[in-house]
């Protein structure tokens, strides 16, 4: 009775119920959000009017009228604004999948070096990590692009292998002459690598079923360097290098990347290699050394124990960071725009300032890098699953 | 301990596991002692760790042959061909080691940019009191709300008054005429500043239980971090003001502070996030039981357990929040790096850039290496006592 009878107390009404306020905070919200969308919009829109510049993409398909220093496809000044883009992206992309493939090999083997027995080693390997991380990127392309910048001309050139060229016009490289054999070995390679991983499923399988070990490692190297290798001398072994050699002002034959590309791509993978190092140097000593006593106590070989003990662990704690780190270089490119590589940013930013459309170009750099941001994390989670724990 | 004939229990042979009750208590005092350092000789430590095995002792002598070459070819360079001194760039011209006396002769444009020349002095002190407010800052006896929170607003204030002048006779100074260490500083707290409070509004939205707030926050964290940081200094010169109605501007160095404060703050959500992720389900728990709501729960007990135990990464951003500031070289404001580049220009002494891009690369390292190593060292005092 003395239940029924007490006075309602006033926080049991709706007003303060959690949900009922969550709902008013979140239209709130979504109220203001929308509010300084439409103001923004709003005073954009008459300030482009009061300044005569036109808006929308129709800018895309007027010719751009500037040249481009370096393109992997055809492109002059009378293409349009959306081909020199492309080219732009294309750009980006060349130079950030080379870095990220140096700046991995440059990582891991300083990574490795860094938990080496070796006093020496490990202490310069920490060194550079030390010295490289702690001073920024920027600092590091401005740097590079002034020491190429003022390297000596082709007539005198640093040479540190025969047929290389270091010179102020930038690295100039032997190639192979083409040759009809070439694609053959390409298609040989292929196969090659098809046939190591078929070969690897079937000896996992039988592992598993009969529990014996049938040596991949070298058979299936075998299978994708040999393959080629055959093809390579029936093809009666064709081997014609374009060596580049001193014409004039500048070298005639071989293969060349421009100073700016250089630069910007030492600049950013010597950068980045020191924090791939220090995942690398963490994913190693993540693994306790229990592990690999056990493992050795179960009579596995060294070689067996860094596969299948130490690195499928390592990888775990290494792979996450790893994917950061090559999202980030990818962006650090953009740095071209300071020392004139013409990447997205560059060909972005000159199209900005002749067309005065600052939102659109704005808009459009920041969309490609957002797509090659989730493209990258979406590869790198694909091969993240790969690598992670598998609960049984 | 004066008697050494008491064994360890590690130590004691089989035969002395019955130790009277006097020698357990020395024992036990014993604990608090450190264990015994191995002390082995030269001889030893090289054989253990640069002759352990025949690949390792190749490396070494590689190495060292290498390091010896070169130590050789920059003792040469950097100090006994170097010119240390001159006003005359023909004097480092003739020289065949570095001119280190391009930074004797242009350190002062290097470090303060286009501040005018007489008034340096004042830039001077300004450092000296941002960076001495800051070690105090990182002591931890001074880790109170009441000590700190006053110190800097008089430091800020100091610092400002100093910067801008226009008062107590000092001349005025404009904001687009700062430049050097000074305005390198001024971006990186201004980042900070407004960037922590975003951070943590961020990480506590993106944890939210109201979708549209945890769906705003994710949207503007996953893009933000999906972009380069030059795209952002971009839309903050080139197209913010676009945005703002007739007559309305910003300055230019506050809308930069803000781009880059928006860009640190996303990096800084993430971890925070982290934090939040590891307080066990109890706290919120016991919080709400308490009848704490939710700010009150989050201020007292939630946020000073999280960002313990992300400190580690959080110091990490705010290292790369000091090395970022050096990107506003590409739109043109004149913090250490840009200064340098422009004082590089000068074709009397542009030849010896290496020597300068060396001296602010330690300027920059040194910050850099001493916030990380002083991030260690915090660890080291936060985990005392605790397992995470």
């Amino acid at each position: 009775m003395a239940v029924a009878d007490l006075p309602r107390k006033s926080n049991t009404s709706v007003l303060n119920s959690l949900a009922f306020r969550g709902v008013v905070y979140q239209i709130l919200l979504a109220a203001a959000v929308l509010f300084a969308g439409w103001y923004l919009y709003y005073n954009a829109n008459t300030n482009l009017e009061r300044q005569g510049i036109a808006t929308g993409f129709s800018f895309l398909n007027e010719a751009a009228g500037f040249g481009i220093g370096e393109s992997p496809v055809p492109y002059d000044s009378a293409d349009s604004y959306g081909r020199a883009l492309v080219v732009g992206i294309l750009n980006t992309l060349h130079v950030a999948i080379v870095g990220i493939v140096l700046a991995t090999i440059l990582g891991v083997v300083m990574g490795i070096a860094r938990v080496s027995s070796n006093w020496l080693i490990s202490k310069l390997a920490s060194a550079y990590v030390e010295a490289c991380r702690n001073v920024p990127v920027v600092l590091h392309v401005i740097f590079w692009a002034s020491i190429i910048r003022n390297l000596p001309s082709p007539r005198q050139a640093f040479s540190p292998f025969e047929g290389v060229f270091i010179t102020n016009r930038g690295l100039t490289y032997p190639i192979p002459v083409g040759n009809p054999v070439y694609p053959w070995m390409g298609l040989a390679l292929l196969i090659g690598i098809v046939g190591a991983i078929v070969l690897a499923k079937w000896a996992g399988r039988r592992r598993e079923l009969t529990g014996r070990y049938f040596p991949t490692f070298w058979p299936g190297l075998g299978l994708v360097l040999g393959l080629p290798l055959i093809v390579w001398l029936a093809g009666g072994a064709p081997l014609e290098w374009s060596v580049p050699a001193l014409r004039g002002f500048n070298y005639r034959g071989g293969a060349s990347m421009t100073p700016e590309f250089v630069a910007l791509l030492v600049g950013i993978t010597v950068y980045t290699g020191a924090y791939i190092a220090e995942i690398v140097r963490a994913g190693i000593q993540s693994v306790p050394h229990g592990q690999v006593e056990a493992a050795r106590a179960i009579g596995l070989r060294p070689g067996l124990v860094m596969r299948f003990v130490i690195l499928p662990q390592a990888l775990r704690v290494i792979v996450p960071p790893t994917t950061s780190q090559y999202l980030s270089l990818t962006k650090n490119s953009s740095l071209g725009v300071l020392i004139g590589y013409p990447d997205l940013v560059n060909v972005g930013n000159t199209t900005l300032n002749q067309t005065g459309q600052a939102v659109e170009a704005i808009a459009i750099m920041m969309v490609v890098y957002l797509s090659i941001s989730l493209t990258i994390s979406l590869f790198m989670n694909v091969y993240n699953r790969l690598v992670a724990i598998k609960e049984r | 301990m004066t008697e050494t004939t008491i064994p360890t229990s590690a130590t004691a042979p089989a035969g002395q596991t019955g130790v009277s009750g006097m020698a357990l208590e020395r024992i036990r005092e014993n604990v608090s002692e450190p264990p015994p350092t191995e002390k082995i000789g030269a001889l030893r430590w090289l054989r253990r760790n640069l002759f352990n095995s025949p690949i390792n002792s190749a490396l070494t002598v590689i190495f060292l042959a290498l390091l010896a070459y070169w130590g050789v070819a920059f003792f040469e360079w950097g100090i006994l061909n170097a010119v240390w001194y001159t006003k005359d760039s023909n004097v480092c011209r003739e020289a065949t080691g570095a001119c280190w006396a391009v930074i004797a002769e242009k350190h002062r444009p290097m470090l303060f940019g286009l501040y005018p020349y007489d008034e340096h002095w004042r830039l001077v002190i300004a450092l000296v009191v941002y960076l001495g407010t800051v070690c105090v800052t990182l002591a931890p006896p001074f880790w109170k709300k009441y000590i700190l929170v006053p110190m800097w607003i008089v430091s800020l204030a100091v610092v400002g008054t100093l910067l801008w002048g226009g008062v107590f006779g000092l001349k005025y100074v404009d904001a687009t005429d700062w430049g050097g260490l000074p305005l390198t500083m001024v971006l990186f707290t201004g980042t900070l500043l407004f960037g922590f409070p975003i951070a943590i509004l961020l990480a506590l939205g993106r944890r939210s239980r109201l979708p549209a707030v945890k769906a705003i926050s994710v949207t503007l964290i996953e893009s933000m971090r999906g972009v380069p940081l030059i795209t952002i200094l971009f839309v903050a010169v080139n197209v913010f003001p676009l945005f703002l109605p007739e007559g309305m501007d910003i300055n230019k160095m506050l809308r930069v502070v803000i781009g880059m404060a928006i860009f640190f703050a996303c990096y800084q959500a993430e971890v925070i996030r982290g934090g939040l992720q590891a307080i066990p389900r109890g706290q919120y728990e016991a919080a709400e039981a308490l009848g704490l709501g939710y700010w009150r729960m989050t201020y007292k007990i939630i946020l000073p357990q999280a960002l313990r135990i992300c400190l580690p990464g959080i110091v990490n951003h705010i290292i790369a929040a000091f090395k970022n500031t050096s990107f506003v070289l590409i739109i043109g404001l004149f913090d250490i790096l840009t200064a340098t580049t422009s004082v590089m220009q000068d074709p009397l002494w542009r030849r010896f850039f290496v020597e300068a891009y060396l001296f602010v690369a330690l300027v920059y390292f040194v910050f850099c290496f001493a916030l990380s190593k002083y991030s260690h060292q915090v660890e080291r005092w936060l985990n005392e006592g605790r397992r995470f």
